[in-house]
C-alpha cells in the first residue's frame, strides 16, 4: 500500500452492543429523593388510564454502563474536536465551549417560557442585544429570532412574502429556484404553498440575468438566491437581480447558509436582499450535535415587519421588554414558546467574542479554502472556474477515468484521518467535491488535508482499488444501504436478538 | 483572536502561495460599492470571563428563587449530571448528520435506540430521529394525515395546547387545510357530541392531546372507534412525557406527535427541545424527517444508517415530505441518555411521584375556600381550578412571595374566567405545595377583604 498517513494512527475501538441488550431486571441508574406527601395508588386515580406494568422493553442498567455505553459510541464518530470538518455548506467550525457553559448557568437553563415577562427581563435582553447584532451584520431592517432552524426560517420568510403579496391583493403562485440550490428551498416553497420553478444556472454557474427577465412573470412571488451561491461563488450581480425582481413587483429571498463568506465584509441589506434567513449553527458556531439543534432567524426590510411571526419582542415606555402577541398581520405562530432560546443565547456567546473582529472569521475562512483550491487545482478538476468565497467545488472528472468517483475518495479520506467534504452536491456539479474548511483551521490542519487529498488523487492512479473500498480503518466497511432501505428495521425488538 | 489558530505571518505565507497581495484580493468579485469601508458596530470582543459575566448578569434579571407552579408544556424535572457529561463530549456535541455512515456510528446507534424507546413508551411500531419540538411535530402529523387520506379537513380538539393550535393554523394556512376546533364537556376533555356532529368521511384527522392542555386523560381508544369509523386517522400529542410512565400509552393512535423536554432537557426559556412523530409501520414511508436503520456492512457486521431517505429534501427537493433538515438531534440524544439513566423502574417511579405530588396539591388546594376544580376526572401531574378572583391579580400578590403561580387561563380560553392550570412535579416539594396554599388563601382571602 502506498499509504502516506500523516494525521491518523489506528487504535484500539470498543465494541459495544445496544443498551437494549445489557438490560437486567432490577438494575438502576437513578435513584430520587424519597416521596414527601402521602403515596397515591396509581390504579386507584387513573382507572383504566393506569399503565400498570411499566413500560415494556425499557433498560434497566446502572450508571456507570450507561456512561460507558455512550462514552464507547461516541468514540465511533467523527468530529469537529478531531480535526478538520470540510462538508461544503455546512460550516463546521469550532464551536466554543464558554457558549456550552453560558446556556446552562442557573436563571438561563432554568427559565420557564409562560413566567411573567418581570421575570424574564434578562432572558429578553438577551434577544434584544442578539436581534440588534444580527441587523448590523446582515443590514436588515427587522428580524425575528423564533425559527427553530434553517428550513424553518426559509419558510418564514415565503410566509412573510406571501402575507406581504397578499395584503397587496394577489400573494402570486411561483417561487423560482436556481439548480444549484438546497434542497430544503424547493420543499419549503411548497409547504408555503407556491409552485416551484427551477431555474437553470448559467455556464459559469451564476444566475442567468439575461434569462431572469423572462422568467419572473407577474405569476412569481420571490427568487430564492443562496448567496454565494452552493458553488462557493459570489453572485456579482445581485442588485441586478434584486432589480429586476423589485421591477416586476416580486422580492427576493437569500438563503443565508453561506454567510460565513460574508459577515463582516457585505451586508445582503445593502445588495438589494429583501428577506433571508441565517443559520446560527452554522455561520454563528452553535454546534450541530449530530443533526441539531438549530435555530433559523429571519431578518427582512421594512415592508415585511408587520408580518412578523408571533411573539414579537418590544420595548415599552420606560425599557421594560415585552414579548408581544397582538399583531393583527402576523403570519402567526411559527413555532411553541420562544424560539430555540438556548441556541440563540450561544449565538450571542459567539458574536461577542469577536465583536467587530467577526470580519477576520470571514477572511480567515475564505483565506483556507482559496489555500486548499490553489494546491488542489489541476489535481482534481475545477468545473467553474470564478473566484471562490468560503469553499470550493471540484469534479471527479479526473479521478472518473481510473473508475473512482466522489465518494470513494471521501471515503478514502476517512482512513487519512479527515471527515469528507460534501459529495455529490451541487447537482449541477457531476461527481461533486465541496470543500468547506472554515476559519477554525491552522495552516498545519490545511496543509495535512491536502497532502492527504494529493496522495489519494495519486492512489486513484496506481491502485484504484484501494480507494474504491475504502474505508479500510474504520470499525465497519461500507454499509449496505440499498438493503436497509428495502426492509427497513428502524428499531430494537427482543425477538430480534440472539 | 482565541478561536482563530493561524499567526499573522501563516496568515502572509498563506496569502503569498496563493498569489494574492492582501486579502482584499479573495473579496474583489463583491462589487467594491458593497464592500463595507468600516467595522461593524458590534459589541466586543469580550474575553471569555466578561462572556461569563454578561450573561451572569442577565441571569440575576430572570427569576432566579422563585418556586414556580407553572407547566402548560414545558415541566421542570431531575436531570442526571451525567446526561450533560455524555452530550458534551465534543464526539456528540460537535458532529455533522450522520451521512457518513463510517464514522458517525455512534449517534446513528444512539438515533436508533431513541427511536426504540420512543416506540416503547409511546406503544407505537415506528419513530423517527426527532423533529424541531411538540408544536410542529403536531403539526407535520397532521400533513402526514393529510397525505395518507387525501383528505383536508381538520379536527382540533380546543383542548390541545393553544400554541400548538397557533403553530397548526400558520401551516394549514396555507396548505389548503381546513382546521376546526372541537370544544371540551364538563370533564375538561374532548365534547363527544360536537365530534359526533362534525366528522365525516372528508377528515383527514382528528388531534387531541393526551394528557391535554387542562391535564384530563382522553379516552383515546373510544375516539379511535369514532374516527376509524370513518377513515379518519387519530393524531395524539403529548407534551408531558414523563406520563407515559404511568399512563396507558396511545397504542390506538394512528400518529403520535410527542414533546420529548420532559426527558432531561432544562426548560431554557422554550427551548431546544425535542419533538418526535411515532406512528404505525404501514404509515412509515409518508412520515416526515430522518429515520436511523440497521444495516450490514460486507463482512455482515451490524451498523447503523440514515434510511428511507427518498422521502426527504435533499433527494425529493419539491417532492419531500417535509421541509426539515437540522433537527434536535443533540436533545434527543439527551433524552435518550437521561431515559437509559431512569430505566424502567426510575421512569415508573418519577411518574409515580408527579401522580401522588398532585394528588396532594389538588387535596390542599381545595381546602382553601373559594377554590375548586374545574373539571372532574383523572389527570397526571397538572390540573385545573377555578378561583374567585381574577388569577391574573392573585398571582401578583403570590409574586411577592417568590412563588410563580399558576398559568391563568382566561387569556387563552375567555370561556374559563378565573381558572387556572396548575402543574407540580418530583421537584416540587411538600414545603412547596403548602407554602403556595397558605400564600394563594392569604391571597385570596386579601382579595375578598378589598372587595
Amino acid at each position: 500500500m502506498s499509504e502516506r498517513i500523516t494525521k491518523a494512527s489506528r487504535h484500539v475501538s470498543q465494541n459495544e452492543g445496544l443498551i437494549f441488550e445489557k438490560s437486567s431486571p432490577g438494575k438502576r441508574a437513578f435513584d430520587l429523593p424519597p416521596l414527601d406527601v402521602p403515596a397515591a395508588d396509581p390504579a386507584k386515580v387513573l382507572g383504566a388510564n393506569h399503565r400498570g406494568e411499566g413500560v415494556a422493553g425499557f433498560p434497566e442498567v446502572s450508571e456507570i454502563e450507561v456512561l460507558r455505553h455512550f462514552t464507547r459510541l461516541s468514540t465511533w464518530n467523527y468530529a469537529i474536536d478531531l480535526g478538520m470538518y470540510p462538508l461544503g455548506s455546512c460550516t463546521m467550525k469550532y464551536n466554543p465551549r464558554v457558549n456550552e457553559f453560558v446556556a446552562r448557568l442557573e436563571g438561563i437553563a432554568t427559565e420557564h417560557p409562560l413566567q411573567p415577562q418581570s421575570l424574564s427581563q434578562g432572558c429578553l435582553k438577551i434577544l434584544r442585544l442578539l436581534e440588534e447584532c444580527l441587523l448590523e451584520i446582515t443590514g436588515m431592517d427587522s428580524i425575528t429570532l423564533q425559527p427553530a432552524a434553517g428550513a424553518q426560517g426559509e419558510l418564514t420568510g415565503l410566509l412573510l412574502i406571501r402575507a406581504y403579496l397578499g395584503a397587496q391583493g394577489n400573494p402570486r403562485k411561483k417561487v423560482l429556484v436556481p439548480d444549484s440550490a438546497h434542497g430544503t428551498n424547493p420543499a419549503t416553497a411548497v409547504i408555503a404553498g407556491y409552485e416551484v420553478q427551477n431555474i437553470q444556472s448559467d455556464p459559469d454557474g451564476q444566475v442567468d440575468v439575461r434569462k431572469l427577465g423572462e422568467l419572473v412573470t407577474p405569476d412569481v412571488a420571490a427568487l430564492m438566491i443562496t448567496n454565494p451561491s452552493t458553488l462557493g461563488i459570489f453572485e456579482q450581480r445581485i442588485s441586478d437581480i434584486a432589480a429586476i425582481l423589485h421591477a416586476k413587483g416580486a422580492m427576493l429571498y437569500m438563503d443565508g447558509a453561506n454567510m460565513n463568506a460574508l459577515a463582516g465584509v457585505a451586508r445582503p441589506g445593502d445588495f438589494g436582499v429583501d428577506v433571508m434567513h441565517l443559520n446560527l449553527h452554522k455561520t454563528f458556531s452553535t454546534p450541530h450535535g449530530g443533526g441539531g439543534p438549530g435555530a433559523g432567524p429571519v431578518a427582512m426590510k421594512k415592508i415585511l415587519e408587520p408580518f412578523r411571526p408571533i411573539p414579537v419582542l418590544v420595548e415599552k415606555e420606560g425599557g421594560e421588554l415585552a414579548l408581544e402577541l397582538d399583531r393583527p398581520h402576523s403570519i402567526g405562530r411559527v413555532k411553541a414558546f420562544s424560539g430555540n432560546f438556548g441556541v440563540l443565547v450561544r449565538a450571542l456567546a459567539y458574536i461577542l467574542a469577536y465583536g467587530p473582529g467577526i470580519r477576520q472569521v470571514t477572511e480567515d475562512a475564505v483565506l483556507n479554502a482559496n489555500y486548499i483550491r490553489k494546491h488542489l487545482e489541476g489535481v482534481f478538476a475545477l468545473p467553474y472556474s470564478l473566484p471562490s468565497m468560503h469553499e470550493v467545488v471540484f469534479s471527479d472528472a479526473l479521478q472518473k477515468q481510473n473508475g473512482v468517483n466522489t465518494m470513494d475518495i471521501a471515503k478514502r479520506l476517512i482512513d487519512y484521518g479527515f471527515h469528507p467534504y460534501t459529495t455529490a452536491f451541487p447537482l449541477i456539479v457531476p461527481g461533486a467535491l465541496m470543500i468547506e474548511p472554515t476559519e477554525s483551521e491552522s495552516k498545519e490542519e490545511c496543509d495535512l488535508f491536502i497532502e492527504a487529498m494529493l496522495t489519494i488523487a495519486q492512489e486513484a492512479v496506481s491502485t484504484p482499488d484501494l480507494v474504491k473500498h475504502a474505508p479500510h480503518s474504520t470499525r465497519i466497511g461500507r454499509l449496505d444501504e440499498v438493503a436497509a432501505a428495502r426492509k427497513p428495521v428502524l428499531r430494537w425488538k427482543p425477538d430480534r436478538t440472539e | 483572536m482565541r478561536y482563530l489558530p493561524k499567526s499573522p505571518a501563516e496568515r502572509d505565507d498563506m496569502l503569498a502561495s496563493i498569489g494574492a497581495q492582501s486579502i482584499d484580493d479573495l473579496f474583489s468579485r463583491i462589487p467594491e460599492r458593497f464592500r463595507l469601508a468600516e467595522a461593524l458596530k458590534l459589541p466586543g470582543p469580550l474575553s471569555e470571563a466578561e462572556i461569563i459575566e454578561y450573561f451572569k448578569q442577565r441571569a440575576r434579571e430572570n427569576s432566579v428563587a422563585y418556586t414556580s407552579f407553572l407547566g402548560a408544556g414545558v415541566y421542570n424535572h431531575l436531570r442526571s449530571v451525567v446526561t450533560d457529561a455524555i452530550i458534551q463530549r465534543g464526539e456528540f456535541l460537535t458532529s455533522y448528520t450522520p451521512y457518513q455512515a463510517e464514522i458517525s456510528q455512534g449517534t446513528l446507534q444512539a438515533i436508533f435506540e431513541f427511536q426504540t424507546l420512543v416506540c416503547q413508551l409511546t406503544g407505537q411500531e415506528v419513530a423517527n430521529a426527532s423533529m424541531w419540538d411538540g408544536s410542529t411535530a403536531t403539526t407535520e402529523a397532521v400533513l402526514m394525515a393529510e397525505r395518507i387520506t387525501r383528505r383536508r379537513r381538520v379536527l382540533v380538539a380546543r383542548s390541545l395546547h393553544p400554541e400548538y393550535r397557533e403553530v397548526l393554523r400558520t401551516y394549514a394556512k396555507n396548505s389548503g387545510l381546513d382546521v376546526e376546533e372541537i370544544g371540551f364537556d364538563a370533564r375538561g376533555t374532548l365534547d363527544e357530541k360536537a365530534l359526533g356532529s362534525a366528522i365525516r368521511e372528508d377528515v383527514a384527522a382528528v388531534v387531541v392531546q393526551s394528557p391535554n392542555f387542562f391535564g384530563a386523560i382522553e379516552n383515546v381508544p373510544a375516539l379511535r372507534e369514532t374516527a376509524h369509523s370513518l377513515g379518519v386517522l387519530l393524531v395524539v400529542a403529548i407534551t408531558e412525557g414523563v406520563s407515559l410512565g404511568v399512563l396507558r400509552p396511545p397504542a390506538e393512535a394512528d400518529i403520535v406527535a410527542l414533546e420529548g423536554q420532559s426527558f432531561g432537557l432544562a426548560p431554557t426559556y422554550g427551548g431546544p427541545f425535542v419533538g418526535v412523530i411515532a406512528t404505525q409501520e404501514k404509515f412509515v414511508r409518508q412520515m416526515p424527517g430522518r429515520l436511523a436503520g440497521q444495516a450490514s456492512d460486507s463482512q455482515g457486521r451490524r451498523g447503523f444508517v440514515l434510511t428511507l431517505a427518498a422521502r426527504e429534501q435533499h433527494i425529493r427537493r419539491e417532492k419531500a415530505t417535509s421541509n426539515i433538515c437540522t433537527n434536535q438531534a443533540l436533545c434527543a440524544l439527551a433524552a435518550t441518555v437521561h431515559l437509559n439513566l431512569l430505566g424502567k423502574e426510575g421512569l415508573r417511579e418519577m411518574a409515580e411521584q408527579n401522580l401522588s405530588k398532585a394528588q396532594f396539591a389538588l387535596h390542599e388546594l381545595l381546602k382553601i375556600p373559594g377554590i375548586r376544580q374545574a373539571f372532574e376526572g383523572p389527570f397526571f401531574n397538572e390540573f385545573t381550578i377555578r378561583l374567585t378572583r381574577s388569577v391574573d391579580a392573585v398571582n401578583k400578590q403570590l409574586l411577592g412571595e417568590k412563588i410563580v403561580g399558576p398559568l391563568a387561563l382566561d387569556p387563552l380560553y375567555p370561556e374559563l374566567p378565573h381558572h387556572a392550570l396548575v402543574c407540580v412535579t418530583e421537584t416540587t416539594t411538600r414545603a412547596d405545595i403548602e407554602r403556595f396554599a397558605l400564600a394563594l388563601r392569604g391571597a385570596l382571602r386579601r382579595a375578598q377583604e378589598q372587595g
